[in-house]
């Protein structure tokens, strides 16, 4: 089942046409080269219409899309000897946050990530990337691991949020989060993090306190998602796309106000109509990140890492009175 | 003057509250009811019994300065960072826009956002203390207050002093965006650099402590201290019911649910909070045991000139 949003439609339908005059071609014989042409600069033209004025809630649709690469897709393409590593130690192994080991372009790293499902089925296992404490304890787990061995740590956030369930709050959910923030800040390998889809509040900083963050085109970062912002401040879920657009959650917007460092182009169309594409670009990017990390003394990477967050925030200050 | 204006302001409000709940009745001002057991109660016996009922025991909700004053000795005081203002890096308007949301919360509260950090000594031991002020946007965590508590924790690590902070928050502050949530990292690696200098933090939960305070430095205490019947989570309850399409326990969420699962070390009342938290203190920094009779008083007996010319001057340098 192909998911198709309702403004990628019109594009959509032009590159069905061009599809079934392809087709024709090659039945009949007859020469529709001229006409083939001119509807696929026709679609050319619309897509970039489409894709360069792209409503902040529409890049929470596109963020949210089934057939935009997840962290396990990303991992397989851009490293080798990926080997999952399981459970809490404490009970539990949560499916909706992955963690282990691999190689990218041959040196080895630890890789935590929150894990979608594509059906309902995968999605019951994956709780639909809603990680419980123990999905958190686990990636600390890794993350201690990594620091022992010296290997760099790359996360991959793709969350609506962490899971809001009984079993959490009684296991301690909040403590989880909070717990996985300090504890990243004071590691000193290099962390690498990039928001692949969504990025849910408290649910993605626990894996996103990192000296380098970048989101993907089409992601968003929020503190609350846009429906839940909505259903607080104008008692109505439907009024996500208000909120999309007042809580600046898209990737320029994180970008301009210092959230993160770069933003990744995803190729035209979304990184869900060429996920190949999009995982190269990441591929690249990450590549370089962590080439510049790689010169810095431990101690260092601490102090960057502090340093980055250390600034982020906007106020003002009042004159003290005399 | 501004401080007796907030005086009277505060008393109004109470006032106002309770006729409301009571469906007009008229009830003189000089009694609150208890929202738990609706009993009157006098304003200074509540006063003096640290805004706790005296029937039931309910810990009615109090302000910072009042949080502090009961906290702390008294003596020398210091107020922190009282002139950091908010702005609006988002632009956001929900039903007013962000700033006059601010200004008008500045007001209704007496101070400049929802968080009061002062250098203070409890049990003769100096210590860098902050306390949420919910009355400010349900004290709400945004740059300002995370910032504040920042400083807070890094001023305790320069000054080789524990750190103590009272939190009373619904969680990150919505109008800031991701702002705010990135307020969460950098008051968690604040404290870890003080951790890193082996110093103490007790982190104390008020009711309300959830979401974005909740799920960072408010659980991340050495020692966590909640008082009776608080509600704290990391989800809202309404949140986790429409999530999971199920009535919650009745306690759930509360301190003593918490404790049940491990969560908290201790459920303090009110009226023990200072001597548990000054016990603790001088246990971990090997100070000899303070016997009773030699204990300072706290501040609330006060007039507290030190905290009155902290609002004061924070007032009046507001004032636009």
């Amino acid at each position: 089942m192909d998911i198709v949003l309702d403004f990628e439609r019109p594009l959509l339908e032009l590159h069905k046409r061009i599809a079934q005059l392809r087709a024709l071609e090659g039945e009949d014989g007859v020469n529709l080269s001229a006409s083939i042409e001119q509807l696929e600069a026709q679609a050319l033209k619309l897509q970039e219409r489409i894709f360069t004025r792209l409503s902040p809630w529409q890049r929470t649709q596109l963020s949210r899309h089934p057939k935009r690469p997840y962290t396990l897709d990303y991992v397989k393409d851009l490293c080798t000897e990926w080997l999952e590593l399981h459970g809490d130690r404490a009970g539990h192994d949560d499916h909706a946050l992955i963690t282990g080991t691999a190689r990218f372009q041959g040196r080895p790293v630890a890789i935590l990530g929150h894990q979608k499902g594509r059906n309902t089925k995968e999605n019951l296992d994956r709780n639909f990337g809603m990680a419980r404490p123990e999905g958190y304890r686990k990636a600390l787990r890794i993350m201690h691991l990594a620091e022992r061995f010296s290997m760099p740590i790359l996360c991959f956030i793709d969350t609506p949020g962490a899971f809001p369930g009984i079993d959490a709050e009684e296991r301690g959910q909040a403590e989880a989060i909070a717990r996985n923030i300090l504890e990243m800040s004071r590691l000193t390998v290099p962390i690498f993090a990039v928001v692949i889809g969504e990025g849910g509040s408290g649910g993605a900083l626990a894996i996103g306190v990192a000296n380098r963050v970048v989101m993907m085109e089409n992601s968003v970062y929020s503190v609350i998602s846009p429906e839940g912002c909505a259903a607080i401040l104008w008692r109505d879920r439907a009024e996500g796309p208000r909120a999309a657009e007042a809580l600046k959650i898209t990737a320029k917007d994180c970008l301009s106000l210092g959230v993160i460092d770069e933003v990744v182009p995803e190729p035209a169309g979304g990184a869900h109509r060429h996920p190949e594409q999009a995982i190269r670009t990441l591929g690249e990017c990450l590549a370089r990140h962590l080439e510049q990390l790689r010169e810095l003394e431990p101690e260092e990477i601490r102090a960057d890492r502090y340093d980055r967050f250390r600034k982020l925030g906007a106020f003002t200050q009042i004159q003290a009175s005399a | 003057m501004a401080n007796q204006g907030r005086r009277w302001f505060e008393q109004r409000k109470e006032f106002v509250a309770h006729k409301r709940s009571e469906g007009g009745a008229e009830v003189p001002d000089l009694f609150t009811r208890c929202p738990a057991c609706h009993e009157p109660l006098f304003n200074e016996v509540l006063a003096a019994n640290g805004h706790v009922c005296t029937m039931c025991g309910h810990h009615l909700r109090i302000d910072a300065t009042t949080r502090i004053k009961l906290l702390c000795d008294a003596g020398p005081l210091e107020v922190h960072d009282d002139h950091l203002l908010s702005v609006d890096p988002l632009h956001f308007v929900d039903s007013k826009p962000y700033g006059q949301r601010v200004a008008a919360s500045r007001k209704k509260a007496g101070c400049n956002d929802a968080f009061l950090a002062v250098s203070s000594h409890i049990h003769q031991v100096p210590v860098e203390i902050g306390s949420f002020e919910f009355a400010f946007m349900g004290g709400s965590m945004g740059s300002v207050v995370g910032e504040t508590i920042t400083r807070l924790f890094e001023r305790a690590a320069e000054r080789e002093r524990p750190a103590i902070v009272v939190s009373a928050s619904g969680g990150a502050r919505m109008q800031e965006g991701v702002l705010s949530l990135m307020q969460m990292a950098k008051t968690c690696a604040a404290l870890a650099r003080l951790q890193d200098r082996g110093l103490p933090y007790i982190s104390v939960l008020t009711h309300p402590t959830t979401g974005g305070v909740a799920a960072s430095f408010a659980m991340l205490g050495d020692i966590i201290l909640a008082e009776p019947e608080a509600l704290i989570g990391f989800a809202g309850p309404r949140v986790i019911e429409q999530t999971i399409g199920q009535q919650l326990p009745d306690d759930f969420q509360t301190s003593e649910y918490l404790l049940d699962h491990g969560m908290v070390d201790r459920i303090v009342r009110r009226g023990d909070m200072r001597d548990e938290i000054g016990i603790l203190l001088r246990q971990f920094l090997g100070l000899p045991a303070l016997p009773r009779a030699q204990r300072p008083a706290n501040r609330a007996s006060d007039d507290d000139p030190a905290l009155r010319e902290g609002t004061d001057a924070k007032l009046e340098g507001s004032s636009p």
